[in-house]
Order: C-alpha cells, then structure tokens, then sequence
C-alpha cells in the first residue's frame, strides 16, 4: 500500500471512529468520556486531512469546493462504487 | 435533509467479477433482511418516537444504512462487470439480467422485489424497538450465511465488516430500549408518589396520546 492510500486509510479509520462514539452519544448523551474522545478524534481527522491535502490535493470532492479550474469537478470519476485501481 | 459524502463507508474493490456471487449478496440490498428495508424501517419509524434519544439513534442508524445500501450495490456492480452471454446463462444470472440487465435493482436472492411489507412502524416505542433488535439479528444471520457461501477474500473482508456492525446496531438499540425502560421506571416511581397526572402506561409508550 503506498503512502496515498495509508494516509486515506488512516482518515477514514479516524471517520469510523467518530460515527462510532457519535452512536454512543445519541443513548448517552451525558458521557464525558464519549464527548472528551469526540473532540479529540475531530481534532485527529482535522490534522490527519490536512496532511493529506498538503501532499495530494483534496480528500474528497464535495460540492462546497469551489472548483479550482472553469468546470464542475464533483462529477469526476471515480464514483464511490466504481473500482479504484 | 441529508448531504451525500463521496465516498464508501469501508472500501469495496472485487477483482473477480461473479455473478453467482452478486445474485446472492443482492438480497442485503432488496431482500427482507437488507439494507434498503432497514434504512427505511429505521428513518420512518422515528416520527412516532417521544424521546429524543431514540429520535438521535434512529436518525444516525437509518443513516449509516443508506452507506451500507451503497457498499451493497457497489458489490453487486462490480461483481457482474464485463460478463460475456455464456457466464450469465451458466451461472444463473440470466433470469435476473432478462428483467435488469446489469444495472442494480432492490430484489431477494429469489428474485422477489423490495417490498414495505418488510418493514413496521407502529408508532410504540417498544413494540419498534423490538422489531429494530430483531431486524439486526436477522441481518447479521443472512451476512452469515452470506460469508459461509462465497469465498473470495476480495467480497468477504466488506461482509464481514458490514456484519459487524449489525452487531453494533443491535447494542445501540438495546441502549436505547434500557434509556426508555429507565424513564418508564422513574415514571411509575412518580406517579406513585403521586407527582404525575398521567394515568396508564400506554399514554406513556406515545406521546401523541397524551
């Protein structure tokens, strides 16, 4: 696995993560240690984004990106189900 | 409303297509069990809920479903890429390419479409919830019996991941059905004492019939 993809691995790892102790959160809304590990893992995805974009461009095209070129580039290949070779 | 990310949840890259192999996966998309009925059961359900956590796990739930329809389809596209007319006649795929060709449809390994019949809102918080605890279990029985069908590691590493987190799910909404046992508990407790105007229980189970 070359470096691109270790670091998008390692965002979507820190993603997951998120959505896990946001599920938590919705039953256990009080949970200090929950709310503690939510920032610091919003904090993580905020660092390990900002790595990444640095060194290939953009994580993912959303449509808020102003496109940097004269086209709309949010319906650029690949799409999610598509085969990434 | 909802704002779609561009992306899987967890990857999905088959190498092999196999349309054996789709004709089985699709029914976690369209069959009884699957992620369309489940997104779907959890995001209708919610609006007979009264308390807002069960409001919160049913929106985040029936969400991350949707992500699941997605890899789910994404299977089942890749998995019937390039296919010659020998392949789909010998492996059976024929009878759903005649009707489909290779674009994605909600349907049952048997070939029965997506129907709401799969699904309940009953507008009680513990009758959902406990359709919502079985419907997990039932989700994580057809990913098994899925993974003890195929072997290509390619198509396993996703359903394993997906199984897992019916397991989740399932967890989440026993915490759920534990916020609102507590509450009713606390309810009694009071009404006992006589702090409560509220008469039976089953005004308690829906607020719209208080």
């Amino acid at each position: 696995m070359n470096e691109k993809c270790m670091m998008k691995k390692s965002i979507d790892s820190i993603c997951f993560s998120i959505l896990e102790t946001e599920l938590f959160l919705d039953t256990h809304p009080r949970d200090q240690k929950a709310l503690h590990m939510l920032r610091e893992y919003r904090r993580r995805k905020r660092e390990a984004i900002a790595a990444y974009e640095a060194k290939f461009g953009k994580y993912i095209v959303t449509t808020d990106d102003v496109p940097a070129s004269d086209r709309w580039c949010w319906i650029d290949s690949p799409w999610p189900w598509e085969r990434q070779v | 409303m909802w704002k779609y990310e561009k992306k899987l949840q967890y990857p999905v890259n088959i190498k092999n297509p196999n349309p054996k192999y789709a004709k089985i996966i699709i029914s976690q998309y369209g069959g009884p069990d699957g992620e369309l009925g489940a997104s779907m059961r959890y995001l209708t359900q919610r609006y007979g809920m009264p308390y807002n956590e069960v409001k919160g796990i049913l929106t985040d739930v029936g969400t991350e479903e949707l992500a699941h329809l997605e890899m789910i389809c994404a299977m089942v596209y890749q998995l019937t890429r390039n296919l010659t007319p020998e392949q789909i006649k010998a492996s059976g795929f024929d009878t759903y390419f005649v009707d489909h060709t290779a674009s994605v449809y909600p349907v049952a390994a048997s070939g029965l479409p997506w129907r709401a019949e799969y699904i309940q809102s009953k507008g009680d918080i513990i009758a959902d919830l406990h359709e919502d605890l079985g419907a997990e279990q039932k989700a994580r029985v057809t990913y098994d019996n899925l993974i003890r069908l195929i072997d290509d590691p390619d198509i396993l590493d996703p359903l394993k991941f997906l199984r897992q987190r019916e397991i989740v799910h399932y967890q989440r909404f026993g915490d759920a059905k534990h916020t609102h046992s507590n509450r009713f508990i606390y309810k009694v407790h009071n009404q006992k004492k006589g702090l409560s105007k509220h008469g039976s229980p089953l005004c308690f189970y829906s607020s719209s019939l208080l």
